[in-house]
């Protein structure tokens, strides 16, 4: 990533005003063509910096629902299990924490109800119970990584 | 496939919703190329997508990124045990810290969890975020005699995205730093 393309991330983290043609007025900003901001856009989704350009949406306005999961897995087992609750589509994403609660996953269901069929189900599967922490209250979710404030943190 | 069941949308903006979901066309006029698939106009797709951010129902529009492949390795989940009459004020005031990208209320799951507030904090190295989460405590009125844990990630085994199966909500709705 050069410097050019850590402005784009950065620029088009928070937002895209809705336009005719939406990357003319950051390319401009830029100082860039639009046609090199896409193509960067190309590249970095390719790269795999970025996983998409598009909507993010409220799961719970489209009527469905997400919730944080943990379990605590036997070392031995860790493999075999990450496999297993990967394997649900409904798994958003699933990470290994330091903690005897040392898997952490979220689920993201299209209905309210089908996280406690998916929890069932994932508990069936690997034989381990599914603790359950679902957002009780939100009080701050920043939406943007500052590939700048990689180089402050060091 | 999102299917926008029971959200009270009109046929076209679920119809959009859909179209959208796995992301915009990187084309100059993006919404054209939807119009076109939709067989609406293009000031049509612009319009409802409008209606959907002001809706809410559209968190925001633009770059997704996956943390890690921006170089921010090292993530924390912190979670503290905070009296439930101060976990508002305590939340809040967490939430606006610098450095804290995200910050929920949950509920404690004794006797295995006592934890009621969570925040994440990214960092490239666990030294500079340890010293980060150690500036908050000293810093944010009520954290710093709290119970607390760090939870640094280990191993990533799925990160919702184009790699990983189909498009869902699963992959429209949660960041890859979010937790849901």
């Amino acid at each position: 990533m050069d410097e050019l393309d850590g402005a784009i991330v950065n620029a088009l983290q928070d937002g895209i005003a809705i336009a005719e043609r939406p990357f003319a007025a950051p390319a401009a900003r830029l100082g860039t063509s639009e046609a090199e901001v896409i193509a960067r856009l190309e590249r970095l989704l390719s790269e795999g910096v970025l996983s998409r350009f598009g909507p993010m949406y409220d799961a719970e306005k489209l009527g469905g629902a997400l919730c944080l999961c943990a379990m605590t897995v036997p070392a031995e087992h860790f493999e075999r299990v990450a496999e297993q609750v990967n394997g649900f589509s409904e798994v958003a994403h699933n990470y290994e924490r330091e903690h005897a609660l040392n898997m952490w996953f979220v689920l993201a269901t299209e209905t309210p109800g089908q996280i406690d069929r998916t929890i069932a189900a994932i508990e069936q599967r690997t034989g381990l119970s599914v603790l359950r922490l679902p957002k009780l209250e939100e009080y701050y979710v920043g939406l943007k990584l500052e590939v700048q404030s990689l180089e402050e943190t060091t | 496939m999102v299917t926008a069941a029971g959200a009270g949308l009109k046929t076209l903006e679920r119809e959009l919703v859909g179209a959208i979901q796995a992301g915009l066309p990187l084309a100059p006029r993006p919404y054209a190329e939807i119009a076109d698939r939709l067989g609406v106009d293009e000031p049509t797709v612009r319009a409802r997508v409008r209606d959907l951010l002001e809706a809410g129902v559209i968190k925001r529009l633009g770059v997704v990124v996956r943390h890690h492949e921006l170089g921010f390795v090292s993530n924390a989940m912190v979670v503290w045990d905070v009296p439930d009459d101060r976990v508002e004020a305590i939340g809040r005031a967490l939430g606006e810290a610098e450095g804290v990208t995200l910050c929920y209320r949950r509920p404690r799951r004794p006797p295995h969890w006592p934890y009621n507030l969570f925040c994440m904090i990214h960092g490239r190295e666990r030294e500079s975020v340890r010293a980060h989460i150690e500036a908050l405590r000293a810093q944010t009125p009520g954290l710093r005699d709290v119970a607390h844990a760090v939870l640094f990630s280990g191993r990533r085994f799925k990160q919702c995205g184009a790699r990983y199966g189909e498009p869902g909500l699963a992959r429209a709705s949660v960041e890859g730093h979010d937790h849901g």
